[in-house]
């Protein structure tokens, strides 16, 4: 009979944790500062593949309404906001990111992190996702920001690639995109200023990576779901920066030492999972508690690549900025790739990361992730024979998420489990008698 | 053929299934092939003079029991989504030799990815129409995108489409879109000559007819519309917007008016009526395609133009046909349509035109509660 689980409650107790924290501290104290003292000037863009170099290059300072969202969310004031903006027409069926942000952006934009400055420059980075440019059409119109959409063709042909006209098409609009910085700032691009930038981001990718292949190690030294989130924040808010790239060598040092430790984030590691999808921001520490009881630990996520795939051989190039900047946002990020490369993604992850089983998290809000996972459940239960778990709620929007019904269905998933390890391990046994 | 002959008959075509009429067409041309085309705008010239019948795949409409589909797509996902896919689970999409989907929202997007997985026989072609409308540099990138379609249906079609093949194709369907622009004016003019149900259902047969064949048959519409000489009935006048992927049932569309409004425009089928000039066949025609949707086509909820703002074009569209009200019909669950609506709303109330916010689903079968609330708003604004 499987083992009742205990319930466990999970902190990370490592030090980067404390470095992020205050690293993101001073992120937020830079957009209060510009907000309340008019210190510099802010670029909104979006998280997956951006040109944040280039924002960086010209001392823009880089805001991300989604980060802003999901603080929103994590520190449970998203609800009012949420509610505000359905009051002004939003539905209840538009992305709940949008609605957080929409509802605090009209009022005073002062929030539990920081005040949000207004934008100076508006940069759509359609990568992918069709609510971005919905939502950065809407904060043009509540606002006197330019608007710009950069329009990143998406990954439509079989060999999974960008064809040179795209590539084109992304350096010429990078370069439109310089002239009208030059325009904002009033400065000229200073291009070995952006190339020390691109190496900064490159050296912090490849540490990322290899941060991500530690988790091939049985025990995992982290959760690549909940622990990726905390390196996240300063993947996007710092990369290209001096910081991003010493909170990255923290966190690999910290993290290597674990995996030759041999130490994990649970007491016992008795099952590792893929997942996809967003987490629920408002219920995290709940959601991840109700693995951490099994013993369940994800070795390998989606969502931690929704801003850049760097794990599978990506590094930005110092010696062509605007290049890699544009193959970044084409093609080394989950957002940009059509639904069956994620499939791909994700086998490739339940083989080279040894997984027993995928679960996936199917948010309401964002529909570029979830349109259509009951058929990725098809494919990996049908074809590939992988116990695949499929639960829903929100990445924002506290009212979809309902624990006890998620509690039964991870329980009871991973109760079966556990029921299969058994029955496995009875029959090896019994093999060799 | 009178008018009411003409519609009562092509009413039940669509009622009964439009697909079959498609799939008859290529029973009946061995060799021919068939692609179908998902919402919003397909280049359906480039088909047609690759020799191929375009063929709209605009949902399941009403009488379409989803029984497959559901599990692939979440319960938030729009009706057509589920359907398109219902159809091809069920076999009722055998006919086609490809499909195209396009970049107009996520699941639309992923749904062709769904497709390629599920149907390896069809030819499933994806366009990313750009979003930087801007940019001197898009028409290249599209012609570019266009150029390799027209390379991917060469093949399929194992015939080179020339440039002289693809200038008539232009030129055909340039005489299909005047031709249907007639029948706006007409309606807009004089709508108690002619409803929004008939010139719904005089366009929509075209989405699955040899385009000569719906040339011929507009013709005779627009002949017998001219013969029409109604007194006009005490409705209130409106702008329709919101119904430009999904379609709602021709009961709905037929309630509307009948709960006393006149719809002097609206955004129903709107990728096949998707220019308001024609579209200049001299000169390189691919080039010409991709210039004509950059610089041509009409405002809708799948393109952020950030040259014009999108509620502009639509309060100028209300100002411009005479209307006194709007009457916003989206699709439930079609985030870009639930997204303008908050910018539609915001710019007709500091207009001061009223409007009406109502939601659809294809698959709907009662339709009490939407006619009610037209009534009500119609009411409001006759006797206010």
């Amino acid at each position: 009979m499987a083992k009742t689980a205990e319930s466990v409650k999970t902190s990370y107790q490592g030090q980067i944790h404390l470095l992020q924290k205050e690293m993101m501290g001073n992120y937020f104290n830079q957009l209060t500062r510009c907000a309340e003292q008019g210190e510099g000037k802010a670029a909104y863009m979006l998280i997956s593949g951006n040109p944040v170099e280039l924002m960086l290059a010209f001392d823009l300072i880089p805001v991300y309404p989604e980060i802003n969202a999901l603080q929103l969310a994590v520190k449970k004031v998203a609800l009012p906001f949420i509610l505000k903006a359905e009051e002004i027409g939003y539905s209840m069926d538009n992305c709940a990111y949008v609605k957080a942000d929409v509802g605090m952006f009209l009022g005073d934009r002062k929030t539990p992190f920081a005040t949000i400055p207004l934008p100076s420059l508006i940069l759509c980075n359609y990568v992918g996702c069709n609510v971005y440019l919905q939502w950065f059409e809407h904060l043009a119109e509540y606002s006197d920001g330019t608007l710009y959409n950069l329009d990143i063709p998406f990954m439509r042909d079989p060999s999974g690639k960008p064809s040179p006209e795209d590539v084109t098409y992304v350096v010429r609009q990078l370069e439109e995109i310089i002239e009208l910085c030059e325009k904002i700032t009033g400065k000229k691009l200073d291009y070995a200023k952006l190339q020390r930038i691109v190496a900064l981001s490159g050296e912090t990718g490849e540490l990322w990576s290899k941060i991500k292949s530690l988790t091939k190690h049985v025990p995992s030294p982290f959760d690549a779901y909940f622990d990726s989130v905390t390196m996240m924040a300063p993947l996007y808010c710092l990369r290209g920066t001096e910081d991003g790239l010493r909170f990255f060598e923290a966190a690999y040092k910290e993290m290597e030492e674990k995996a030759r430790l041999g130490m994990g984030p649970l007491p016992e590691e008795r099952f590792r999972f893929v997942i996809e999808g967003p987490p629920p921001w408002p219920y995290l520490r709940a959601f991840r508690d109700l693995f951490a009881k099994w013993g369940a630990v994800a070795v390998a996520s989606t969502y931690s690549t929704v801003g850049g795939l760097w794990e599978f051989g990506f590094k930005h190039d110092s010696n062509r900025p605007l290049e890699s900047i544009a193959s970044h946002m084409l093609e080394w990020n989950l957002t940009n790739r059509n639904f069956l490369q994620r499939y791909d993604q994700i086998r490739r992850y339940v083989e080279e990361w040894s997984a027993d089983a995928l679960v996936i998290h199917s948010v309401k809000s964002c529909r570029l992730f979830s349109a259509g996972q009951g058929d990725m459940r098809e494919y990996f239960t049908k074809e590939l024979g992988i116990p695949t778990l499929l639960v829903e709620s929100d990445i924002e929007d506290p009212r979809y998420f309902s624990e006890a019904q998620m509690k039964n269905r991870i329980d009871a998933f991973f109760e079966s489990l556990e029921h299969k390890k058994i029955v496995r391990e009875a029959s090896a046994v019994g093999g060799k008698t | 053929m009178s008018m009411d002959e003409m519609v009562t008959r092509y009413r039940e075509i669509l009622e009964e299934s439009p697909l079959e009429q498609a799939a008859k067409w290529k029973a009946n041309h061995p060799g021919s092939k068939v692609i179908g085309c998902y919402p919003v705008y397909t280049p359906v010239e480039i088909i047609h003079a690759a020799g191929m019948l375009p063929v709209g795949i605009i949902g399941g409409g009403n009488r379409l029991e989803i029984a497959h589909a559901d599990s692939r797509f979440q319960s938030f996902v729009c009706s057509i989504v589920k359907s398109t896919l219902e159809l091809g689970l069920t076999g009722k999409l055998q006919f086609l030799d490809g499909i195209v989907f396009h970049s107009i929202c996520d699941p639309a997007r992923n749904l062709g990815s769904v497709f390629k997985r599920n149907f390896p026989q069809l030819l499933v072609e994806y366009i990313h129409f750009p979003q930087n409308m801007a940019s001197p540099h898009t028409v290249n990138y599209l012609a570019a995108e266009y150029q390799k379609l027209k390379t991917s249906y060469e093949q399929l079609a194992g015939r080179p489409i020339t440039d002289e093949n693809l200038r008539k194709s232009i030129h055909l369907y340039n005489e299909q879109r005047k031709l249907m622009r007639e029948l706006y004016r007409i309606r807009r003019k004089t709508p108690q000559n002619l409803s929004t149900l008939e010139t719904y259902i005089l366009t929509r047969i075209g989405t699955f007819i040899p385009p000569e064949e719906h040339i011929a048959g507009l013709k005779q519409a627009l002949a017998a519309a001219g013969q029409r000489d109604e007194r006009p009935k005490d409705r209130i006048k409106v702008v329709l917007e919101g119904s430009f992927c999904e379609q709602p049932p021709l009961e709905l569309i037929e309630g509307l008016e009948a709960a006393g409004c006149y719809i002097l425009d609206d955004d129903f089928l709107l990728g096949w009526r998707f220019f308001e000039q024609d579209i200049p066949s001299e000169g390189d025609p691919i080039r010409n395609l991709a210039s004509a949707y950059i610089n041509q086509s009409v405002y809708s909820g799948v393109k952020h133009d950030t040259r014009e703002r999108k509620s502009k074009h639509l309060i100028d569209k209300v100002k411009e046909t005479g209307a006194s009200a709007v009457v916003i019909l989206a699709a439930k669950f079609c985030e870009p349509a639930l997204f303008d609506y908050a910018l539609y709303r915001r710019a007709l109330e500091k207009e001061g035109i009223p409007h009406l916010y109502l939601e659809f689903e294809e698959k709907m079968w009662i339709f009490d509660k939407a006619k009610t609330e037209v009534e009500t708003f119609v009411e409001s604004m006759l006797f206010d």
